[in-house]
């Protein structure tokens, strides 16, 4: 407006170029962050191939059988299951316009934790035993589903005990609450019927030990749908940054597109939760990762925590075999250390008033 | 198309509390409107009832001759360009993608930029002086220059309404100064401006102000109309002075601390 040299600048040139970030390095751009994790992917894909129980082998032709059957399926399930909860997590961040709204802290993974083992449980009265790697498509399904089903329960008793989302710590100590008694009925439920659901607590921990390849197929699907549709409501999370009053002057159905990223997140919780457990924190920090490392808008957000979800749950995993192999730890006890710590750091670090 | 915004007895209630009450009004295109107030008279409750941001239990707001609940979202988002107060944006998105916001209402959420949005975000940022912040996060930005990024968002909607709640939240003497040349040329070049401010030296440069206390509208006239500034003085209990201040020819009006 007024303080005259500097007017002219933009609106001369009619249009604007973005002055480059200091120093920006190719890497620190949203595509360089994408070819990155396409690399650390391939990468992770190999490790993953060659990590077996007896360490890293490179013996493609003597171990094809495992890899065929165990190792490919397992990576790229973890790959799949880490894509969908950075998906999630990245969403719940920027719908509930809280750094710290992850799947795990707002109670949905827990919900879908109850309901796949409300199922099981259900299955086993009904003198079924449900294996998780020899399920049926048809039992596959009806457990994403009812694990979809629990993850929107779970997200939406959270906001209701919260009172919605305009209070970012009330919102997540409720999650955290909701959580822990999803968490306990899922425990008495497994106390009660230990004879059908022997080896589930293990699921319950996280684990992408189960992952086959109908598994993989169930969660490539799910994330192939998901994925184009939340990008294409990016914009809407960007208008969300403003505020709702502002957001809705821009002509945005609010309720509408809540609605629609609710179920996304829920949707994406739940596949991933079906089929791997509970696994926590990578929600929480393939966002974060992103966000440090790049400024993007929601749509870029979305795709690249997607992908770096995928890239550390597949590392996790693998670490997870190699540890203290023969023996393996549950997926899910590794992030939670991990994703734990990572929170602290992140909590001390606000409380510092930054 | 006139972009005439009318109100007529208006009323909202919040938490119990009626917070608007018989609010009328007429805004023309063309002048520039201070709405003014003692904290808590309703002037942010008001102007988001003209933005159609909130629903009256009592009234209506008309633009152009039709009722604001009636026109579709989209459209009426490029007619009417709505500032919050600041505090409720934050985020870590680029300084220049907060402004692109502004061009939302024109292209849809799944449109993309056409060269005229560019152009309008441009010039938005350049009016502002936001122009050296684009790449920047909204979350690492100081207070007024992040006010100065908003308020590009809001001028980017190129719309021929414009709300603001505090526009000049934060902003140094010279791009406060910005701002009110800005709101007085938008305004003569037929734009309907109506700003909340507290600043009463800024307010009484307007062309027109609009005195609220207790939800009511208890004044409504040029700052040069004794009235007005009598009722402006005792709405905010005397605290206040009004003097006239003669300037090469023009009178303008200055609000002094009442000691």
């Amino acid at each position: 407006m007024a303080a005259e040299p500097v007017r002219s600048e933009g609106v001369a040139a009619g249009v604007l170029a973005v002055p480059a970030p200091a120093a920006a390095s190719p890497w620190r751009t949203p595509a360089g962050l994408a070819a990155l994790l396409a690399a650390l992917a391939v990468l992770g894909l190999l490790a993953g191939l060659c990590a077996g129980s007896e360490g890293f082998s490179l013996a493609w032709a003597a171990d094809a059988d495992l890899i065929t059957a165990i190792r490919a399926p397992r990576s790229l399930g973890a790959l799949a299951v880490g894509a969908l909860l950075g998906l999630a997590g990245a969403v719940a961040q920027g719908l509930f316009r809280n750094p710290l709204a992850d799947p795990y802290l707002l109670g949905s993974a827990a919900g879908a934790g109850l309901a796949v083992v409300l199922v099981l449980s259900a299955g086993a009265l009904g003198g079924l035993t449900v294996g998780m790697a020899t399920l049926g498509w048809l039992g596959r399904l009806g457990l994403v589903g009812a694990a979809f089903v629990g993850a929107l329960t779970g997200v939406s008793l959270t906001l209701l005990l919260a009172g919605g989302a305009a209070r970012p710590m009330t919102l997540l100590l409720c999650g955290v609450v909701v959580g822990v008694l999803m968490g306990a009925l899922s425990d008495l439920l497994l106390l009660l019927s230990p004879e059908a659901l022997r080896g589930k607590q293990v699921f319950l921990l996280g684990t992408t030990g189960f992952l086959g390849w109908p598994a993989v197929a169930t969660l490539a699907a799910v994330l192939a749908l998901l994925l184009p549709v939340a990008l294409r409501f990016g914009r809407a999370l960007d208008a969300l940054v403003l505020g709702d009053a502002s957001a809705a002057s821009l002509g945005l159905n609010l309720g509408a597109v809540r609605l629609l990223l609710v179920a996304v997140m829920a949707l994406a919780t739940g596949t991933a939760v079906s089929q791997a457990g509970l696994v926590a924190f990578v929600g929480l920090l393939a966002p974060h990762l992103v966000r440090r490392w790049v400024v993007v808008t929601h749509a870029a957000l979305l795709g690249l925590s997607a992908a770096a979800g995928g890239v550390l749950l597949l590392a996790a995993d693998v670490a997870a075999r190699s540890v203290i192999a023969p023996q393996e730890l549950p997926v899910g006890v590794l992030t939670a250390v991990l994703g734990g710590l990572y929170l602290l750091v992140l909590l001390r670090r606000r409380g510092d008033g930054r | 198309m006139s972009a005439a915004l009318h109100a007529d007895g208006l009323r909202l209630r919040l938490g119990g509390r009626v917070v608007v009450d018989a609010v009328s009004l007429r805004l023309q295109p063309g002048q520039w409107v201070a709405l003014v107030g003692p904290n808590g008279a309703g002037k942010s409750s008001l102007l988001s009832l003209l933005a159609g941001l909130r629903l009256a239990e009592a009234g209506q707001v008309t633009l152009a001759g039709r009722p604001l609940a009636d026109w579709p979202l989209r459209e009426r988002g490029r007619q009417i360009a709505w500032l919050s107060q600041q505090g409720e944006a934050d985020g870590e998105i680029a300084a220049i993608d907060v402004v692109r916001l502004g061009r939302l209402p024109h292209q849809g959420l799944f449109g993309a930029p056409t060269a005229a949005d560019e152009a309008a975000v441009a010039a938005a940022m350049a009016e502002t002086e936001c122009t050296a912040l684009a790449g920047r996060r909204l979350s690492a930005l100081s207070g007024g220059e992040r006010q100065r990024v908003l308020l590009a968002r809001a001028l980017a909607v190129a719309a021929p309404v414009l709300l603001l709640d505090e526009p000049t939240t934060h902003l140094d003497a010279p791009h406060q100064r910005a701002l009110l040349r800005g709101l007085a040329r938008a305004a003569a070049g037929g734009a309907t401006v109506v700003a909340v401010l507290h600043d009463l030296n800024l307010a009484l440069c307007a062309d027109r102000l609009l005195v609220m206390a207790g939800g009511r509208l208890v004044a409504d006239g040029p700052p040069a109309d004794a009235a007005v500034r009598d009722t402006l003085v005792a709405v905010f209990d005397h605290a206040l002075q009004i003097v006239a201040l003669d300037q090469a020819g023009t009178r303008r009006w200055v609000a002094l601390p009442a000691l």
